[in-house]
């Protein structure tokens, strides 16, 4: 079960912002979406390795050579605010 | 030893060090890395997380950081897996950074004493400056964001809570510090952030195994603020338990100009980072090959070659040590070594870890390149010292020459005569001269005030040219005044 709390909690995370009604009906879904992952825990997966990517394959790296880069011109091109050559965003302080 | 703590209470210390790497590219893409470039000129579409873009990890930062997990002497697993670690704040706009979290590349190592937790690799932030007051998020109005550092491969250290003291933390982590230099894959510059520590702080009874309250002391840009911040720390902890009170765990920041911490705010509450598998990234899986390249690599490492200047150069434990952690001044030794076979290890080191040292932290502690003495000369002049064929004041004066002026000390002491007086009766003849011109503390000395003799010795050194050796006047001088 996933109480208010804890929605209110996840949702402060994910930066979210919800009205009272949400946080309810929020609840309640991902009460039953739990509910099904504790129906896949009754799965005996002894002996399984978990699964961390679908694709078979280890390794894909790339040399150490220099690639193409933004001019910062561009990097910047899609800021809203840009001071100095960086880009300018609120306090993080004031933003909370 | 544990600084200002009461007896009954013992420190509980682990570090927490984050290694830049010094690939010439990114972790996941291809721009340069760099220090001090004007902001934004090293940047693409992966390190700015724009959408779609797929990160592709660094060979190289991989195998360095395989090199560190095996000075380290951890574990490196066979095949790790990369996460994600989920946060808000503008210096990484993706939401999340890429790290390791339960299969970390490396585990279970030890360095002096100290055990590793483990060693992983992820990428650093951009960095951001607050404007209205530098570096501090306090009373700024906003923050401007340079995402050249962003993406630069680090790997991350975490020791086991090992570290009894602040001076075996800051000790500790010199030695840390050295051997990742001496593998050369980092700056380890900690004033421009290659090298950053945070040390986990707790306070135990004495000979108690369980783990007290710990604060996190973050970012400390030195290992002597490293150091001063732990003991302000400990000195924190020790007065809230002897008032009653109790450690609250918190984030600090130590301010080295007034010796303050303060809490800091922490970017993400409660460390709720959500870590889940990056589904852009496969496995890594080290093959022997990459681990035996590794291996390879290695060079004798700080800790080993302490050991060895002990145990097999009968070099003295400090000379020895400080040898150890200043690769330069170690290069130098064995091509002394080299130079002059008959020449003492230990008298080598002495040189110099003593004389020569001090000469180079008159000179502002240049780089040995800088310095016009070569390995060779510097044998030389040992060994002519060693075999008391110049004293060795004279050795003294013709070292600070050749750190000066690159003289070639056998040439000076041909040139201009400096060789010890070896010739007994012309040492005993500038004795008697010396005793007969100073009949004053000559008779003195015969009364029983050996002290004076010190006057006579003088005096003889000076008719020398410094060139005698002190024991060998010493002795002449008794002889001459009947002490036997």
């Amino acid at each position: 079960m996933i109480d208010r709390d804890q929605v209110v909690h996840v949702a402060r995370l994910a930066r979210l912002e919800l009205g009272e009604d949400e946080v309810g009906a929020l609840a309640e879904e991902l009460s039953s979406i739990l509910d099904h992952v504790d129906r896949l825990l009754a799965v005996d997966t002894d002996g399984v390795e978990p699964t961390t990517h679908v694709v078979p394959l280890e390794n894909v790296l790339r040399d150490d050579v220099p690639g193409e880069e933004l001019t910062p011109e561009q990097a910047l091109a899609p800021a809203p605010s840009v001071e100095d050559g960086a880009f300018l965003v609120p306090s993080p302080k004031t933003e909370g | 030893m544990t600084e200002g703590l009461p007896d009954d209470l013992e420190a509980v210390i682990g570090l927490e060090i984050h290694v830049q790497l010094s690939t010439e590219t990114k972790m996941f893409c291809g721009c340069s890395l760099s220090f001090g470039d004007p902001p934004n000129t090293h940047t693409c579409p992966v390190c700015l997380a724009h959408p779609g873009v797929l990160p592709v990890p660094n060979r190289r930062a991989i195998e360095y950081a395989i090199q560190i997990a095996l000075a380290l002497g951890c574990e490196v697993a066979p095949r790790s897996i990369f996460h994600r670690k989920n946060y808000f704040y503008p210096d990484n706009p993706k939401a999340y950074q890429i790290s390791q979290y339960d299969v970390p590349l490396a585990s279970a190592g030890e360095l002096a004493n100290v055990r590793i937790h483990r060693a992983h690799l992820e990428e650093d932030a951009a960095k951001m400056v607050h404007i209205g007051e530098s570096g501090r998020i306090q009373g700024s109005s906003g923050s401007l964001v340079d995402f050249n550092r962003a993406g630069t491969p680090l790997v991350e250290i975490v020791t086991e809570p090992d570290i009894r003291s602040a001076s075996e933390a800051r000790e500790w982590g010199q030695l840390l510090r050295e051997t990742v230099r001496q593998l050369g894959v980092s700056d380890v510059n900690m004033e421009e952030g290659s090298l950053r520590c945070d040390a986990n702080v707790s306070i135990r009874p004495r000979g108690s195994s369980e783990l007290g309250t710990k604060t996190e002391l973050k970012n400390m840009n030195s290992f002597r603020f490293l150091e001063k911040g732990i003991t302000a720390e400990l000195d924190r902890q020790a007065g809230l338990v002897a008032s009653g009170e109790r450690v609250v765990q918190e984030t600090l920041h130590f301010d080295p100009g007034t010796g303050a911490l303060h809490p800091l705010r922490s970017k993400e509450e409660a460390h709720d980072y959500r870590y889940l598998p990056e589904p852009d990234l496969v496995p890594l899986a080290p093959d022997s090959a990459m681990l035996e390249e590794a291996r390879k690599s290695l060079p004798e490492l700080p800790e080993a070659k302490a050991k060895r200047y002990r145990d097999e150069l009968g070099i003295p434990e400090a000379p020895a040590e400080l040898l150890s952690v200043r690769a330069e001044l170690a290069g130098f030794l064995e091509a002394m070594l080299a130079a002059e076979p008959d020449l003492e290890p230990r008298v080598a080191a002495n040189w110099l870890t003593g004389e020569f040292a001090a000469e180079l932290r008159r000179k502002g502690d240049p780089d040995l390149s800088e310095v016009p003495v070569e390995a060779a000369a510097l044998a030389s002049l040992a060994s002519m010292a060693q075999a008391k064929k110049i004293s060795h004041g004279t050795a003294k004066d013709l070292l600070t020459r050749m750190v000066d002026d690159g003289i070639d000390p056998v040439a000076v002491v041909t040139e201009e005569d400096l060789g010890q007086l070896s010739d007994s009766s012309e040492l005993e003849a500038i004795v008697e001269k010396v005793v007969e011109e100073n009949p004053g503390p000559a008779e003195e000395v015969q009364a029983g005030n050996e002290k004076a003799i010190g006057a006579l010795v003088g005096a003889v050194m000076k008719e020398t040219g410094g060139r005698a050796d002190g024991g060998e006047v010493n002795r002449i001088l008794r002889q001459a005044l009947g002490l036997g």
